[in-house]
């Protein structure tokens, strides 16, 4: 048997057969080329690598997840973009979009992975429960774990959609029952690209495939292992509202008039200044907006542990261990007054305990002042 | 009565009273411009933000502070090596049993208030001497922290040999609180340090305070002759 790949059509190939002039065609590699950061260039080398490469193979594997990555996606501003990757990259397997269901499935997954071994990139969305032999999620009669490891065996690259395969999501947050597990931790030997987000957003993810098609590589990626090209600022110092935190106008409450200004909401707990992500560049829905613009503070949903960081709305964060209402100055000042009480105690017993030793100096030092009398 | 015959000892050298005089005054800027960019006031203003800047220059404060403490800490590391007895760092490290059995002396002596012998130190204590190392390495968390928060945002080098630490803790947050609430435990630490330094020139009558500023402490002859004698003696040993 002829490797698959060979017979595979071309992105480009699939894109005219679908009805899309080569006018469109170019004006996607333009506008993704653009998202990845690529430059002017970059135009020519996406299009020559969309029409000379063969699709590539991929599997994408939902396991503790809400879908919101692949709604994202497939929502992403561009037509294109869903019908490129969605249709054109050869989903082989996916479960929320695949027509074929059951054994049908199954046997799709498998023949993927048998034609295309070490070829295929693997998608994960959704985080792996490893407690009771992996037994919180089933698929097909088997567990996520197996299902993970018999799949990143062939994987050329491993990419993670959004925070639950990146950093456990909601399902990690304490006291995490099912032992919801990011992928990274289960894989091992694969590069793994990180692409946190609740979900991410639908261009970043178009534009991390097209850089693996394009480049025949994984993009740079930063210390934590997110593409450098989308999550190497904060929110914060991209955001539109950042001349207010500078000023130091900060809204108080949400229905001040500070917050009608579009004052800046790092008072009322934004995660602006601590979350790596492409929000305030690229926006959302198409560049209409992200929640900053729509007046909520961002809450760092592409984070490590961003339900377990504390409030939404507030900035001090909570203190592990002493309560709900306990913030960390509130138990500094508690901490500094009771060191003074201490001190004070402690000033009192030294006054007691060692009055004999201060006498001493103090009448050795009236007795010379008194001898200048 | 007998007079008690005080020399003047040469104690703190230069570098390290103006390491320390530095350092109190950058802690204390760092405290303050840090605890406003935790928790900012809020001001409900018609000013243009245009035209306002303070919090900008808040955080230019912070950070400009900040490169100052780290070079006044690198100096002082460097005299810890160079410097004179009382300034080495033989006196914060507890290497041997006998710095250990010092420590247990003095908090005895000083902090139990037990009917011990009082064990003169001319430099620092053993228990203050550690208690400073401590100290050393609670500055050190908030450099590391600081750093690698700023990391992110600056081109310059120093600063990017910090960028490791917030993927060690997994993003911004959690480096963020660390930083927070040591700074927390430094004021607790301050409170502790000022209260011990008046305490003892209140009852030793050494001059613990103003040493700070001149240098000197003023020890009894006959502490002074028996210090002599107990180097004599570990020399011959």
């Amino acid at each position: 048997m002829n490797s698959t790949s060979t017979k595979r059509p071309t992105y480009y190939e699939e894109l005219r057969r679908k009805g899309y002039s080569r006018r469109e065609f170019m004006q996607f590699c333009t506008m993704i080329a653009a998202y990845m950061g690529l430059e002017a260039n970059g135009v020519a080398q996406v299009s020559e690598a969309l029409m000379s490469h063969p699709r590539v193979p991929v599997i994408w594997l939902h396991f503790q997840e809400c879908t919101c990555c692949s709604e994202s996606f497939i929502r992403s501003s561009h037509p294109m973009v869903a019908d490129i990757i969605l249709d054109k990259i050869s989903l082989d397997y996916t479960e929320t979009l695949m027509a074929a269901a059951g054994h049908q499935a199954e046997a799709a997954m498998e023949k993927t992975m048998k034609d295309s071994y070490g070829e295929y990139v693997l998608c994960v969305e959704g985080s792996v429960p490893v407690y009771e032999d992996g037994a919180y999620c089933c698929i097909g009669g088997r567990s996520a774990v197996d299902i993970l490891d018999e799949a990143a065996a062939g994987a050329k690259a491993v990419i993670g959609w959004g925070s639950c395969a990146c950093n456990g999501c909601v399902q990690a947050a304490s006291p995490n029952p099912t032992g919801a597990t990011p992928i990274h931790k289960l894989i091992k030997g694969k590069p793994i690209i990180k692409v946190p987000g609740c979900p991410p957003i639908g261009e970043v993810m178009a534009g991390v495939l097209v850089h693996l098609v394009t480049f025949g590589r994984i993009p740079e990626l930063d210390r934590i292992g997110r593409p450098k090209a989308f999550y190497s600022k904060r929110v914060h110092d991209s955001c539109y509202r950042r001349p207010f935190y500078d000023a130091g106008l900060f809204v108080e409450s949400f229905d001040d008039e500070n917050a009608k200004k579009g004052y800046c909401l790092y008072r009322v707990g934004c995660k602006g200044p601590t979350t790596y992500n492409a929000c305030g560049i690229m926006r959302w829905n198409d560049g209409v907006s992200y929640p900053i613009q729509s007046g909520h503070g961002c809450i760092g949903c592409s984070e490590e542990n961003f339900w377990d960081n504390g409030s939404f709305y507030t900035r001090v964060p909570n203190f592990p261990g002493f309560g709900i209402e306990s913030n960390a100055d509130k138990i500094g000042i508690a901490a500094a007054g009771l060191t003074a009480a201490g001190l004070t105690a402690h000033a009192v017993g030294t006054r007691l305990k060692r009055k004999k030793e201060h006498d001493k100096i103090l009448e050795e030092g009236i007795d010379n002042a008194n001898e200048l009398n | 009565m007998k007079t008690v015959r005080l020399r003047r000892v040469y104690v703190w050298q230069m570098p390290v009273r103006i390491f320390h005089w530095i350092n109190a005054l950058c802690i204390l800027v760092l405290g303050v411009t840090g605890y406003l960019i935790s928790n900012p006031p809020v001001f409900l203003s018609n000013a243009e933000a245009s035209n306002s800047f303070w919090f900008g220059t808040n955080r230019f404060i912070h950070f400009t502070t900040a490169y100052i403490f780290l070079s006044m800490l690198i100096m002082r590391l460097y005299w810890a090596f160079v410097g004179n007895k009382y300034a080495s760092w033989r006196n914060f490290i507890p290497i041997n049993k006998k710095f250990i059995q010092k420590i247990g002396g003095v908090l005895k002596h000083d902090i139990l208030l037990l009917k011990t012998e009082e064990d003169v130190s001319i430099g620092h204590n053993a228990l203050a001497g550690f208690s400073y190392f401590m100290f050393f390495l609670l500055t050190l968390i908030m450099i590391v922290t600081g750093f690698g928060l700023y990391a992110d945002s600056s081109t310059w080098f120093l600063p990017k040999l910090f960028a490791w630490v917030p993927a060690l803790f997994g993003g911004d947050y959690l480096v963020r609180e660390i930083h927070h609430v040591t700074m927390w435990i430094l004021v607790v630490f301050i409170l502790i340090h000022l209260y011990l330094v008046f305490l003892h020139d209140q009852y030793e009558g050494r001059g613990e305070t103003s040493a700070m500023i001149s240098g000197y402490k003023f020890i009894e002859e006959e502490v002074i002759e028996k210090q002599k004698e107990e180097r004599q003696i570990e020399r011959i040993a």
